[in-house]
């Protein structure tokens, strides 16, 4: 335990787990919540102002699709005047320019728009839905608008070969920021994660096109590049540190150190509709679990990064070693990287990987056996 | 890329002015920067009225006991890292 805990600084809001997409790597939960149990405006609306209290600056409004909830308008309202930065992060599927217009009128700070490939059957094929033509004219309707502009593009084996497309589409947009997020493994990725992971030869062609794009956009686009951390040498500081920066709410308002923190057993998580956002951060089960070191094993214990990478993610350590205290097995340092060598192993074995790459587009979609995620009822 | 002494820095779209625990912060997407002292003074002139040049001439007769060339190498080091992390548009 740290003598002093500091402020949250951003809430991550799960307004819904609604959405008209079935993405194959959907950070949601294989558990979906119902949308009789979602939290209500008012509710909503009093986390923001006690959040604002706490000391947090930023709102990221998501889901789901954040914009499935009819109150979305009066949602950006209230996190703004309560004092919060707001994003919404969307697919931007169940928008229109009124509606964008009332966004941005309600003091919306910043817009991040996910895309699921460049081609269209790319990303109708990853999302299960027709998605991708609205998406482009979404991105005309915002150059009417001065806000902050993020695309954010989930990149894995189906779609890393149409980086320079992607490409492309951010430079027409004249976003200040892309995202290129490389799925992390969990929910509903992990269960599809032999058909996603890109290939060692992919990903070193997609790392040498980022540095030549972040070269070429430099003062226009800023690039963040999320590398697909099985193939680290180090693992990632997972949100910053467990409980140190971010907390997440939940649909029906269980507070997260992280999304994926359910896949951990046993851990409880305290409710914003019985206690205080403040005393949640700073005193329930779940948020004290993995803060500090004390819960650290060796390598982790005496590592000279532990300040750095805390460790990297408890969530991954318990779904790929069955022991959440475990030093995270992307870390070349873990004793049990070898099980994350034998899944890159067979996905960088000869003829599959090397045929898929010398023409992609002999990859029959339809023959992909994916699990998409459902909508809630 | 140079910045240029006769463009007006602005905040760039999707940033603005904050303050958490009494301390001024630039507020942008996904991430928040602390101001304080020097960068306080720089941030809070980048608002499309003043000149890079202005900037620097104010900044050195605030911190008049540094070397003058010194400050304006900082201050324009200071404005070509905001622009690269995209908090500033510079407008000529």
């Amino acid at each position: 335990m740290p003598t002093a805990i500091n402020n949250p600084l951003a809430l991550v809001a799960e307004l819904t787990h609604r959405c008209p997409l079935h993405c194959v790597y959907c950070s949601n939960p294989l558990e979906l919540q119902s949308r009789s149990n979602e939290l209500s405006t008012e509710i909503w609306s009093g986390v923001f102002k006690e959040a604002a209290a706490a000391g947090v600056l930023q709102a990221d409004f998501t889901g789901g699709e954040p914009l499935a909830r009819p109150d979305i308008v009066d949602l950006v309202r209230n996190a703004r005047s309560a004092g919060l930065y707001v994003s919404l992060i969307t697919s931007g599927l169940p928008l229109d320019e009124a509606k964008l217009e009332a966004l941005v009128q309600a003091g919306l700070d910043h817009f991040q728009l996910s895309f699921q490939g460049a081609r269209e059957e790319t990303a109708n094929d990853i999302s299960g839905t027709k998605s991708q033509q609205h998406k482009l004219r979404v991105l005309q309707w915002l150059k009417r608008y001065r806000i902050g502009l993020t695309l954010n593009f989930v990149i894995h084996r189906r779609n890393i070969d149409e980086l320079e497309e992607m490409l492309a589409i951010v430079e027409d947009s004249g976003a200040g920021c892309v995202e290129f997020a490389s799925v992390q493994y969990y929910g509903w990725a992990f269960a599809n994660r032999d058909k996603l992971l890109p290939t060692r030869q992919q990903l070193d062609r997609c790392v040498k096109l980022l540095h030549r794009a972040e070269e070429h956009l430099s003062g226009k686009t800023r690039i963040v590049f999320v590398v697909p951390d099985y193939y680290a040498k180090f693992p990632k500081p997972c949100v910053g540190g467990w409980g140190r920066k971010l907390m997440l709410i939940t649909p029906s308002g269980d507070a997260l150190p992280c999304h994926a923190a359910p896949v951990i057993p046993g851990l409880k998580f305290a409710n914003v509709k019985n206690r205080s956002l403040r005393e949640i951060w700073e005193h329930s089960e779940a948020f004290q679990k993995f803060r500090g070191e004390d819960w650290m094993q060796e390598p982790c214990k005496s590592c000279d990064r532990r300040a750095q990478d805390f460790g990297g993610c408890r969530c991954q350590a318990m779904l790929l070693t069955g022991d959440a205290n475990a030093t995270d097995p992307v870390c070349s340092l873990a004793p049990q990287r070898p099980k994350v060598d034998a899944v890159l192993a067979k996905t960088n074995d000869g003829r599959t990987a090397g045929a898929e790459l010398a023409s992609p587009v002999v990859i029959s979609a339809d023959k992909i056996n994916w699990l998409y995620r459902p909508n809630p009822a | 890329m140079s910045v240029d002494l006769n463009s007006r820095p602005r905040l760039a779209a999707g940033c603005r002015m904050g303050e958490n625990n009494k301390q001024r912060v630039l507020l942008m997407p996904e991430r928040a920067l602390r101001l304080n002292g020097p960068s306080l003074e720089i941030v809070s002139r980048c608002d499309g009225k003043y000149t890079v040049a202005q900037i620097i001439g104010e900044l050195q007769l605030l911190y008049s006991k540094a070397e003058p060339h010194k400050v304006e190498q900082d201050i324009l080091g200071y404005l070509e890292l905001l622009q690269k992390e995209r908090a500033l548009d510079f407008d000529v």
